[in-house]
Order: structure tokens, then sequence, then C-alpha cells
């Protein structure tokens, strides 16, 4: 009798989700727990009028949270049918734990350049577990008001950078920088990362950093800390207890003249901040060098191997892959710039200075995301440390690249 | 004859607590001992046997960190012990002056911080000491001591002990609660008798009512020392799992979750993870029972 029941029970529950699979829905795991909005009232419905037959949902977490959150869902079998994917080892470790599938075979996937895709790729480049959709460039934000009132000249070189630093600091109407060592990623991500690629010429150094053809003891490699360390004069008074937060506030309150940015702070300092804002991309040493950025692919999305919609899951995909999402995400979140080879026309003003850098300068992403932060010691990790300590003046430029070399030699074999 | 009768209602009722706690504690305690014995390659666990260990104190990449954290931990706990229990004491021993006016409300404002979450007390007073918006730098400057403004939390040379006094101001509250009500517990008789022997006022404290309170002082002690080598909230929300700068609020809490669950492109090892786990459980059984073995059992004690 209790068989019966359940077998039923089980008969029943087995026909009303047949019934639900003509209708799909598709739930999105993230972190981008601000474009939550965005998601709702742009994207989302725009899918869903190509695709009445889809329901998407988009249910983020917080960013800290994110990778543990998502590996325990996965673990479990809970987690969504889309997943947001961060750069490099951590989607990686996914893929090859067979929680992400391969998306080679994407048709779309057409759309994007060897760069964009190496973020989601194996080290052999033969599988693609995820599509492309921003990436973020790393420059410069300066307080436009603020250099005309000191009659400031954009810098275009080193030299001409620090003079204008000088300057304000010699006014003293403006703190010269807005940037803090308390968080310490700040440090590396907009302190040696940004104005970096510019000594290890781009993709050439840091494709021989992975094949260990350079070494972080050489003098490219060393020279960023040794610019750091310079730094620290023109920073705000306390700057070693000054967080992420305070220096963002600094400088759309309009007390710091110039923001070492990443351009994901374009929306937010676009609704913060009263004054009319420029930016310039990483100096050069000398006039006329050839320039280089960090264009670092941020994020990409990519499809649970366990989702009970592949299909529909594979439509939303393609769909990410073309240029009208790219139009939309570009447009609605200046400052995460679209990776599809079509170029995207972008409103923000801001926004589309900084993507024309793409133009006139070579790009590169992150020096320590791909691969050489496999092992212990974390070479990301520690590089925000050795950031701090240069700019701190704690230890000598030579010596933090001595330091982050043995680490990375005690673990990565072309370097040893 | 009669035959003794098994007591099953003993069992009925010792069984739900037993379940729970065997389920919530017992369990993942020896599972996660279980899981450092194990390590991961190529997607398969495999035993190591106490290889994790070996690894945490005799590879010098891990066993920096871990001197380190524990160094650190050692530190926060002395100024617990010599700053919080100290002020503890004496706070109760003034609250517990008969003729002290407004008691219960100053017992209360210092009790109220102990009741606050982590995440406010460490916001709260990072906003206090932030060098650009903090109310300290200012009220130093008022008294005309600017110059003696450093942004602590900033500096691998203060970090660790701003931190260690804001969590004492957070918790000075429960050493002086005990204490409290173990001066209340003294009979009134043992002091007058002590003052028919002209023993009064500060004296008294020191020869009759401190050792009567010793008692309380060593699970005050005990206690500080449990909840300071678990401790991990403070820091993680005041410093972030770095623990910086330059890892100088790194405690074995910090290091064990930042080793567990990853941070940033670190990817989360939850068998080093667990190893340092272990250690964490290790030496605080060790310190209990140095206590409980080495000091309560000599440990005068009066029958009052």
């Amino acid at each position: 009798m209790t068989r019966k029941v359940l077998s039923l029970a089980l008969m029943s529950t087995a026909l009303v989700t047949s019934a639900y699979a003509q209708e799909a829905t598709l739930t999105i795991e993230s972190w981008r727990n601000d474009d939550l909005a965005l998601w709702q009232e742009k994207i989302i419905p725009a899918f869903e009028a190509e695709h009445p037959d889809i329901k998407v949902i988009f249910s983020p977490s917080a960013p800290a949270e994110y990778n543990a959150v998502l590996n325990s869902k996965l673990e479990a079998g809970s987690a969504g049918d889309l997943i947001t994917c961060r750069p490099f080892d951590a989607s990686l470790a996914l893929y090859e734990d067979g929680h992400l599938t391969d998306l080679s075979d994407l048709d779309a996937m057409g759309n994007f350049s060897d760069v964009a895709k190496s973020a989601w790729q194996t080290d052999d480049g033969s599988a693609s577990f995820c599509v492309p959709m921003a990436s973020v460039i790393h420059g410069f934000i300066y307080n436009k008001d603020a250099f005309n009132e000191l009659g400031i000249e954009v810098p275009t070189t080193e030299a001409e950078f620090f003079a204008a630093l000088d300057k304000i600091k010699e006014d003293g109407t403006y703190i010269p920088m807005a940037m803090g060592t308390n968080d310490q990623w700040e440090a590396a991500t907009m302190g040696y990362n940004n104005i970096g690629p510019n000594y290890w010429k781009g993709e050439e150094g840091r494709q021989a950093l992975i094949k260990g053809e350079q070494k972080l003891t050489d003098p490219q490699w060393v020279a960023p800390y040794a610019t750091l360390a310079k730094w620290a004069d023109y920073l705000g008074d306390g700057y070693e207890a000054q967080t992420y937060p305070d220096s963002q506030n600094l400088f759309t309150l309009g007390r710091a003249a110039v923001y070492p940015a990443g351009s994901w702070e374009i929306s937010g300092f676009n609704t913060q901040a009263d004054f009319e804002m420029g930016a310039f991309k990483p100096p050069v040493q000398n006039a006329g060098d050839t320039c280089y950025i960090s264009d670092h692919t941020d994020i990409g999305i990519g499809m649970n191997a366990a989702s009970e919609n592949q299909e529909a899951a594979r439509t939303f995909l393609a769909w990410v892959a073309s240029p009208e999402f790219a139009s939309i995400f570009g447009n609605a979140l200046p400052g995460f710039f679209p990776l599809s080879s079509t170029p995207v026309e972008l409103e923000d003003p801001l926004a589309k200075e900084i993507v024309g850098w793409r133009e006139e300068c070579e790009s590169t992403i992150r020096s320590t995301y791909q691969i050489l932060s496999r092992g212990t010691p974390n070479l990301e990790n520690e590089t925000w440390g050795a950031s701090v300590a240069a700019i701190k003046g704690a230890e000598t430029p030579e010596a933090l690249g001595q330091q982050l070399q043995d680490g990375l030699a005690s673990w990565y074999a072309p370097h040893q | 004859m009669q035959t003794r009768r098994i007591r099953w209602h003993i069992a009925v009722f010792l069984a739900p607590a037993v379940l729970v706690y065997t389920a919530v504690m017992i369990f993942p305690l020896f599972n996660t001992l279980r899981l450092a014995l194990f390590t991961e390659v190529d997607q398969t666990r495999i035993y190591v046997g106490l290889q994790n260990f070996r690894t945490l104190f005799f590879d010098p990449i891990w066993s920096e960190q871990f001197w380190n954290a524990l160094g650190n931990n050692f530190w926060f706990f002395l100024i617990h012990m010599l700053v919080q229990n100290p002020i503890g004491i004496a706070l109760a021993a003034l609250l517990s002056h008969p003729r002290l006016r407004f008691a219960a409300l100053y017992r209360s404002a210092i009790f109220i911080p102990t009741i606050l979450s982590f995440v406010i007390v460490g916001f709260a007073w990072k906003l206090i000491l932030s060098p650009l918006w903090g109310i300290a730098p200012s009220m130093l400057d008022a008294v005309g001591l600017k110059s003696l403004f450093a942004p602590w939390l900033g500096k691998e040379e203060y970090a660790l002990t701003t931190l260690a006094l804001v969590s004492v101001w957070q918790f000075v509250g429960i050493p002086m609660m005990l204490i409290y009500a173990a001066l209340l517990s003294i009979p009134e008789e043992i002091l007058e008798a002590g003052e028919i022997d002209g023993i009064t006022g500060a004296s008294a404290f020191w020869k009759i009512k401190l050792p009567l309170i010793i008692p309380s002082i060593g699970i005050i002690s005990i206690l500080t020392f449990v909840g300071n080598f678990n401790a991990f909230d403070l820091i993680y929300v005041s410093q972030g799992a770095l623990a910086g700068p330059d890892f100088s609020t790194d405690i074995l809490g910090t290091f064990m979750y930042r080793t567990f669950f990853g941070f940033q492109l670190q990817l989360g090892d939850p068998h080093m993870g667990s190893a340092i786990a272990g250690a964490m459980f290790a030496i605080i059984l060790i310190g209990v029972c140095i206590y409980l073995f080495g000091i309560q059992t000599r440990m005068r004690r009066y029958q009052l």
C-alpha cells in the first residue's frame, strides 16, 4: 500500500516536472550583487522578449563569499544552471572537477579573440568553458576641475606625472592621489599592475615570465616597485590605515585630484562625484614610447554540467555572446567593457575615453593571474604585500623582487 | 530479593542533548581531525597520515606563517590577561563598593559592548580611528596631542595591539560581571571580622576579598584563553582575511580561514585548513589541561 502511494507520488512529480520542462527556468549564479537591478530591468527582459519559453533568474551572492558558496552549492548539486565565471584558476578548477561544460563547440564563441577567451581556457587552449562577458581597464581618473584650477596638463610621461603631483602637493588644496594601503589589494591592482605593463611591455613580458624566460628580479619587474615607492609622498595623511572605500570617498568628495583606478569605478563615480572627471592612461617613461594597458578579462559565464536545462542554457549563452548583449551590458555598466570582437558604441564619455585606449595601446592582463598564482605561496597575494611594502618603503624594490622570485621558484617548474 | 530495575528514564532524558551535541559538535570535530590526515591529488582524496602537520610545522613557507600566527595569538592573549582582566577586577571592586552611586548604570554601560556584534564593534572602531574621518585625531588635536596620533590600524607595529585593545574594550564586561558576582557572595561577617582586626579599605581587598575570588579569576583566565585562541571575527571584520598590514594581525583563526576557504586567487585547501584547525584544537586542549591539572587542583579554596 505504502509503496503504491509512493510510486504514485513519484509519478505525479515526474509529470509535473516534465510539464515544466517546456518552459525552462534558468538560474544564474553570480558575485555581482551590485548589478541585480541591471539584470532584472534590462538584460533579462531583453532576452525573455526573444525567447518567451525561457525564464531567467539572476541570483547573486556576496563577492567575498562567492567562491566558497558556489563550490558548496556545486558539490551539493543545488547550484544554478548558469555560473558566472571568475577568471583563470578558480573557474579552471571547476571545469576540471566536471562542474562546467566545454563550450568550444558553441558557434558564438567565434565572436571573441584569443586573448578574450584566454581567461577561461585550459592551459593548452583546447577547451573553452565560459563565454567572456567583460574586462576592466586600469588607468588614472582625475578631477578635471582641479586640474584646470591649478593649470595642470594631463600627464603622458612619468616625469610629467610626478611634476603634476608635485604641483598639486605644493598648492595644498587637494590631496594629490587617493589611495591607501590598508586593504592591500589596491596597491597591487591599482598600483603595480596598473603602471607595470609599461615596464614589462605587456604580453611580451607576461608570457616570458610564465615561460620562465624572465624573472621577477629582472629590472622590468622590479622598477614598478621603485616607482610605487615614490607614490607615498603624494598619498593622504595616514594612508597606511586608509581603506578602499575611504579612497573612493576622498576622490568623489573632491578632496583628492587623482585616483589610480580600474574602469569598474565609473558608474559609482558618475553618481557620487559632482565635478567633471577625465582619465589618463598609465604614463610611459619617454614621450612616444608604446603604451601598454591592463585590459583585464574579469567576468565570464558558463554552464553548470549538472544543469537539467542544457538546451535553454546554451541558447542563453549564445545570446550572451551576441553583439546585442554586448551593447546592453556595455552601456548599462560603463566601465565593464564587452570583449566581443565587434566594437560596441558606448555612450558614457569617461568609459568611451578609457575604452579608446584599446586603439592606441597594447592590451595585456594582470601579470599574476594566469598560471602563476596556482601554488603556495600564492603570487597574487604576495604581490599585494610587496606593493604595500614598496609604498611604505619597508623594503627595497630589489629585495621585494627577490622575495617574490624565491616564492615563485619554490613551486613553479619553469623558474627552478 | 529485589532485582535492580534498569532506569530507562535516565537514558531518555539524556538522549536529546547527547544526540544533538554529537551531531553538531563531536562528529564535526572528529571529522575535521580526520580530514587533516588526507590530501587531494588529481581530484582524488588520498590518505597521507601526518604529512599535513609535517608541512605545517617544518615547511618554511607554512611554518613561518604558522609561528607568526601563533606568536600573534599569544600577544593577543597576553594583552587580554594584562589589561582586560585587571581592569575587570578593578571595576568589579569599585562597583561592589556599597556607597557608590549609579552603580547599576555603570554596570550596564560597561557591559553593553559585550552584547554588540563584532561587525559593529570592528566597523565603529575603524571609523573612530580612521585618519581621514575619525574622531580620534580631532580629539587628540583638541587637547594638543595631535602628534601622538598615528594610523594605528595600518602600521605593522601597532595594529595587533590596537585590535587587542578594541577587543578588551568590548569584553571587559565579562570578567567584571563574574568577579562582581563573586565579590557579592563574600559574607559580610568575614569583612566585619577583618575590620575588628584592623583590616579595612584597600588592605581588606588585597587580604580578604582577592584570595576569595581567586577561583573566579582562574575561570576567567581560562575563558579568555579559549576565546582568544578561537578568535577570528574581529580581525576578519577590520583587517580582512589577509590580516594586514603584512600579516601583523594574522592569528590562527584567520590563517585557518584563509587556508581552508581560499582567498582571492588562492584556492581553498580543506585538508591543510583542517590541519591548522587540528593544531588550534591541540593548543587549546593543552592550555586547558595545564590549567585544570596544574593550577586548579593546587588552588586553595576557602569554605565560606
